[in-house]
């Protein structure tokens, strides 16, 4: 009787310890689905629904790098520049040592500066 | 030698995959568009009027700015580009500074539609009202402009030998973009579009001193390497200083102004005629000057990942 409720505390210790990997396995899975459709319809043009996918994709996986960076970049490609600054910065935040974020950002710092000098001008 | 490089290839490759971790990337081209400096929205028109313009006399300033701003006004802007009789705006300013207070010829040209010349009759124009005596100053009224099209005289235009040389010339003919009324009157002609105008000072130049130069040698391995040296060189050019002017056709004030300056330096003995650098130096000006009126796309690449 004993071992019999022994086995069963085992058993709820273990899952309780498994679920939240399994479901942040499941979400990322899921995110990835969406990230992976969003970059295959960007690289037809169709910027507005990556753009939703890769939000939907870091609404399911907030510490998903690369999907903020492929937000980041849509929100660029929109004209979006405060959001797409914000984007570039979680992305870096979760994954600093990312080269490709990295250069992303800096090429797109480049545009935004120019872009505030520009107004500052006036 | 094909061998070797494609291994430093393959070598940086995984070098940068190690670094990423192996995640899969995509570059993709990308158009980030850059927002213009100036709401043109309540327009559907503009009018490149002319230009006050100095400088060389080898090229037509006011001409040649009036018909390449035009040509890319057409192509690349949203607005209907107005074809009129490009405005003689030095001789308007002049006319303007020598007329004493009466009905006339600082008017607003009629050469603005298509068919017309500057031959043609100046509209009949309401007396002009009387100016303030001497020593006082002349009362500026934006909200209620005179309904004339008459300007306060220019102060210092007559005293000018016609040319204008430098930026200190040009200075003389500012106040003909603060004239309200004259603007306005342009614009109720041409049904209130938005109005470019300015000043365009394109002006010879040279300079001599030490510029530096590469040039390919041979080292004692037998490799060609690039060498940097210094090299004494008298060169001559131009400048182009241009300042755009954006006027409302509605009310005729400005609406905004941008100033610019490029210039160009060629060998001494290089035979480069003024018109051709006019054109490689506004080259680099047009991009900045449409950025002020529609969205400009700056093209590039990023990399998504997966």
């Amino acid at each position: 009787m004993n071992q019999t409720v022994m086995f069963s505390r085992a058993v709820i210790v273990a899952s309780m310890l498994v679920m939240p990997v399994a479901a942040w396995a499941s979400a990322r899975s899921d995110a990835k689905e969406q990230v992976e459709f969003g970059i295959k319809v960007a690289q037809t043009g169709l910027w507005r629904e990556a753009q939703y996918r890769w939000e939907r994709a870091v609404e399911l996986d907030p510490t998903y790098a690369e999907a903020w960076n492929n937000l980041a970049i849509a929100y660029e490609h929109t004209g979006k520049f405060d959001d797409a600054r914000k984007a570039y910065e979680t992305a870096l935040k979760l994954d600093p040592k990312n080269t490709l974020i990295r250069q992303n950002y800096d090429l797109f710092k480049e545009i935004n500066d120019r872009t505030q000098k520009r107004r500052g001008g006036r | 030698m094909t061998g070797p490089r494609n291994a430093a290839a393959v070598a940086s490759l995984v070098l940068l995959c190690t670094a990423i971790g192996c995640t899969n990337f995509y570059e993709v081209p990308i158009e980030t568009p850059i927002q213009p400096k100036m709401d043109v929205t309540p327009f559907t028109r503009i009018l490149v009027a002319g230009f006050i313009s100095g400088g060389s006399d080898d090229v037509d300033g006011n001409l040649e700015t009036v018909r390449l701003l035009r040509s890319q006004l057409r192509s690349k802007s949203t607005l209907r580009v107005i074809e009129a009789e490009v405005l003689p705006l030095v001789d308007i300013a002049r006319e303007q500074g020598k007329e004493p207070a009466g009905p006339s010829s600082s008017s607003v040209p009629t050469g603005g539609g298509p068919g017309q010349t500057p031959a043609d009759p100046p509209p009949s124009t309401p007396p002009v009202p009387q100016q303030p005596p001497a020593g006082e100053p002349t009362p500026q009224q934006p909200s209620t402009p005179p309904a004339t099209g008459q300007v306060a005289p220019v102060p210092g235009l007559e005293s000018t030998d016609g040319k204008i040389r430098n930026e200190k010339d040009l200075e003389r003919y500012q106040s003909i973009f603060e004239n309200v009324a004259f603007w306005k009157k342009l614009g109720e002609q041409h049904q209130n579009p938005l109005i470019v105008t300015g000043t365009v000072l394109f002006t010879n130049t040279q300079s001599s001193g030490f510029v530096n130069q590469n040039r390919e040698i041979i080292d004692p391995l037998g490799r060609r390497v690039v060498q940097p040296y210094r090299v004494y060189m008298e060169r001559k050019g131009f400048i182009i200083e241009p300042r755009f002017v954006f006027i409302d056709g509605r009310t005729g004030a400005v609406l905004f102004s941008d100033r610019f300056h490029e210039e160009v330096l060629y060998p001494a003995s290089q035979q480069t005629p003024a018109l051709s650098s006019y054109f490689e130096l506004m080259d680099r000006l047009i991009p900045s000057f449409l950025g002020s009126l529609s969205t400009q796309r700056i093209r590039g690449t990023r990399v998504l990942l997966k």
